[in-house]
């Protein structure tokens, strides 16, 4: 029996590892181009309430996925315009769309008060696999979009620093008048990695919504994971296989109070389990928003910084 | 990379047993608003020479580098490649002609290694790298020019000199045959010159064209085979043959009129000491950038700080002026100690600065030329501008500065005139009267007559009786004027000399830190 329990809280935080994993991925595909979008809890929401109108309508859990990643990419790229095209203060511009986004959701959630998704997404079966003791329901009992969701991750590492295109990426984050003198165009590279992140983003947002809680419940849907993949970014230096490492670290801390008390362990107060992310999240966002902090941390060296370029 | 045949061009300078021409500018024009950048001009490079475009700043050179590597187009007149007509849009189209530009603000990425820096935005790799390969290919570039460069080495731990090699590298590697160097010798200290020469050279023999774009006399003279000289976008003579020009004739074709760049050191009685400078130290982000450095001026002294960039000279002058508190250490100005007192206690003991960055820390942008002065000035709660507009209009005039009047915004001022008001606003005194000048980089950037300008106010300064600390770059200005020569290595004081006797290659060896400590 506990051990049962045990088993099923790693498989949960694999779990919100998934979502965790895609919105990270998604904020770093973006950062990496020298895009700072703080507003991926607002994209992820609307993602989220888009993919559950989109299931629910259709009664397709697939087009729910696809619709809510779309919208993402729509949501991203409302922030790449405003910060690529008309040069906006980019922690200005990320903190509206939270803003935006939350408020959308709510507005376009007022139908989907008290539904539940009829179909959710199912494990894939292995067969016996599936049954192997511990490991089984680990490894073994998670959805397509778990899987999916570590192979982006795992190619996005070879895709960053194994190929043109990803170098280019890396420099344009880095600095961008290089790539422009080349003859690349800055603003190209970044609304693209910008929108590439929102369709992760909306990704992880409507996976979140179908696969896990099947129902609305407004802002807490998400419940910050938005702001938790913008510090995952932070912990795993901008680089795609620590966020493997680094979600299910987290979502394991995210897991854990209900476990403890399930187990009515109470060592440690599960308030204070929970808050832990939570704290992590705001100190990495604080060393985030300040320029000598995202120097000490290895950031992109021109994250959050508009590309003008030198006028004669 | 470009397929066009090496056939014999059959452009107009094509003249028996001279390599044929490589790229010709003929009759152009370009207009930017209100400056007509480029009249007319006719320029040609022929193959394995070295080409050099000699004019002061705003003479046009970088408008016709920018057209003939394809960042500008102009409004009139056309390119030949090889003797045909070519179109460039673009940057690109340049590289795909084999044109290529090394900037003097390198465009290098620090993080990325050699190679990565030398194969970005290089559109015939494929999706995939394959980092041994590209390590060799580029290494193979490198040697077969002679410029032996790591690979896998990461840019950001490279000396200024070789990350202008890795620049130059990276365009032989994009298949370059014309290589437009703007400027390059600015960053570098003299040993790196030499080496660079070296490479062009190397280049030059291999065929390649070198566009070569300075207003330093004395290296034109020595590097190239044939010069144009530009002034006021158009072409005022060309000169050929090596090493038989005369540097006179150049700055008179450059200029217009006989100039005299080498000022006279002004024999003149040195007074009581000034500033006194004891044991500084000071460190940034634990990294020490001033290290037990001491020394003093006099009035009626100029004391010239040498050193490559980067080597403790702003955060001397920050220090000198106030802005930064040193570890451990003491600035006394005028008798008085004005460590740790911040900017205004030195400015009230005499204190007048010029930093280096003109409209950054010197002037504020967005405001009048009569504002600007009057930060130094008043410290009263409501602003008087009346009774300084007329103060405003004279320095104006005195120091010729190009300007619609006192409400001219600096922003709006070229960076020669920037530069005359900032020197108008703190040579002519402030709260106090002006007794030890500091002054960074104070000629970087301006053209030739306004250089003349600016070391003859310094030179009057000093005749007049204030001390002066000239921080600066340009080795020449520092060996033509000071008094006195300190060489800045890491932080510390590693060379001193009296400006009359100094050795260019004595202090070239203390910049590059070839000399060993205290080498008076």
């Amino acid at each position: 029996m506990n051990d049962n329990i045990w088993i099923l809280t790693s498989a949960d935080s694999i779990a919100i590892a998934t979502t965790l994993i895609l919105a990270a991925l998604g904020a770093l595909f973006t950062e990496r181009s020298g895009v700072l979008n703080l507003g991926i809890e607002g994209v992820m929401l609307t993602s989220a309430i888009s993919a559950f109108l989109a299931a629910d309508a259709s009664g397709s859990i697939w087009l729910g996925l696809i619709i809510g990643s779309i919208v993402g990419a729509i949501m991203a790229a409302i922030h790449a315009v405003l910060s690529v095209v008309f040069r906006a203060n980019q922690i200005v511009a990320g903190l509206a769309l939270v803003i935006f986004g939350t408020g959308l959701a709510n507005f376009l959630g007022k139908p989907a008060e008290g539904k539940t998704v009829t179909t959710v997404i199912l494990p894939l079966s292995f067969g016996p696999l599936s049954d192997i003791p511990v490991i089984g329901p680990i490894v073994f009992g998670q959805d397509i979009v778990t899987y999916f969701a570590l192979f982006i991750a795992i190619v996005s590492s070879l895709f960053l620093f194994r190929t043109r295109p990803g170098l280019e990426l890396r420099a344009t984050g880095d600095d961008p008048a290089t790539v422009d003198a080349q003859g690349l165009s800055v603003a190209y590279i970044r609304i693209r990695y910008t929108f590439i992140g929102g369709l992760l983003v909306g990704l992880g947002g409507s996976w979140l919504m179908l696969a896990q809680s099947a129902a609305w419940h407004q802002a807490s849907t998400t419940n910050g994971l938005g702001w938790i993949a913008l510090a995952l970014v932070v912990f795993a230096g901008w680089r795609p296989n620590r966020i493997i490492f680094g979600a299910v670290l987290f979502g394991f801390t995210l897991q854990l109070p209900f476990t403890l008390q399930a187990e009515q362990i109470t060592i440690i107060p599960s308030a204070f389990m929970q808050m832990l992310p939570y704290l992590a999240t705001l100190i990495a966002l604080i060393a985030l928003s300040r320029p000598g902090g995202r120097n000490l941390l290895g950031a992109p060296k021109a994250l959050g910084t508009p590309f003008v370029r030198d006028e004669r | 990379m470009n397929d066009t045949s090496h056939e014999v061009a059959q452009g107009s300078h094509h003249l028996g047993g001279v390599a044929p021409t490589a790229l010709s500018a003929h009759n152009i024009v370009k207009r930017f608003p209100g400056v007509l950048a480029n009249d007319n001009v006719d320029f040609d490079v022929r193959a394995g020479e070295v080409h050099t475009l000699l004019g002061e700043n705003g003479a046009g050179k970088s408008t016709l580098a920018a057209i003939l590597c394809g960042l500008y187009q102009p409004d009139s007149g056309y390119l030949l490649r090889n003797g045909k007509p070519m179109h460039l849009s673009s940057p690109r189209a340049g590289l795909q002609h084999g044109i290529a530009m090394v900037h003097q603000h390198f465009r290098l990425v620090d993080r990325f290694t050699v190679s990565e820096n030398v194969i970005l935005g290089s559109r015939d790799l494929g999706f995939r790298l394959n980092r041994k390969e590209i390590n060799e290919q580029v290494a193979a570039v490198a040697e077969s020019f002679g410029l032996p460069i790591d690979p896998n080495a990461v840019v950001g731990e490279l000396s200024v000199g070789q990350r202008q090699r890795v620049e130059i590298v990276k365009a032989l590697y994009q298949g370059a045959e014309i290589l437009l160097l703007d400027e390059p010798t600015a960053v570098l200290v003299p040993a790196e010159v030499e080496k660079l020469f070296d490479n062009v050279h190397s280049m030059t023999k291999a065929g390649k064209s070198i566009v070569f774009i300075s207003h330093k006399l004395g290296e034109v003279v020595e590097i190239s085979d044939r010069v144009t000289v530009l002034r006021n976008g158009r072409v005022t003579g060309h000169v050929s043959g090596k090493g038989t020009t005369d540097t006179r004739e150049l700055a008179r074709l450059m200029v217009g009129r006989d100039i005299e760049l080498n000022a006279q050191r002004a024999t003149h009685p040195i007074g009581h000491e000034v500033l006194q400078i004891r044991n500084l130290s000071l460190s940034i982000n634990e990294v020490e950038v001033l290290s037990d450095v001491s020394f003093n001026i006099h009035a009626g002294e100029m004391v010239g700080i040498a050193g490559v960039a980067g080597n403790g000279q702003r955060e001397l002058a920050d220090t000198i002026a106030g802005l930064i508190s040193p570890a451990s250490g003491s600035i006394t100005i005028s008798g008085a100690m004005t460590t740790d007192r911040g900017p205004i206690q030195a400015r009230e003991v005499g204190l007048a600065y010029v930093p280096e960055d003109r409209l950054g820390m010197g002037l504020v942008p967005s405001m009048s030329i009569l504002d600007n002065l009057l930060l130094t000035r008043d410290r009263k709660v409501i602003v008087d501008r009346t009774s300084i507009r007329p103060e405003a209009s004279r320095l104006i005039d005195q120091f010729e500065i190009k300007a619609n009047g006192p409400d001219h915004l600096a922003r709006k001022l070229s960076g020669g005139n920037a530069q005359k008001v900032l020197l108008a606003r703190e040579l002519s005194g402030g709260r106090s009267a002006t007794k030890l000048l500091v002054v960074c980089s104070p000629t970087r950037g301006l053209d030739v007559g306004a250089i003349e300008t600016v070391r003859s106010l310094l030179n009057d300064a000093r005749s007049a009786g204030q001390a002066i600390l000239l921080i600066s770059e340009d080795l020449d200005e520092v060996m033509s004027l000071a008094d006195r020569i300190l060489v800045l290595y890491r932080g510390a004081v590693v060379h001193e000399t009296p400006g009359a006797t100094a050795s260019l290659s004595t202090v070239g060896a203390a910049m590059a830190g070839l000399l060993e400590n205290g080498g008076v």
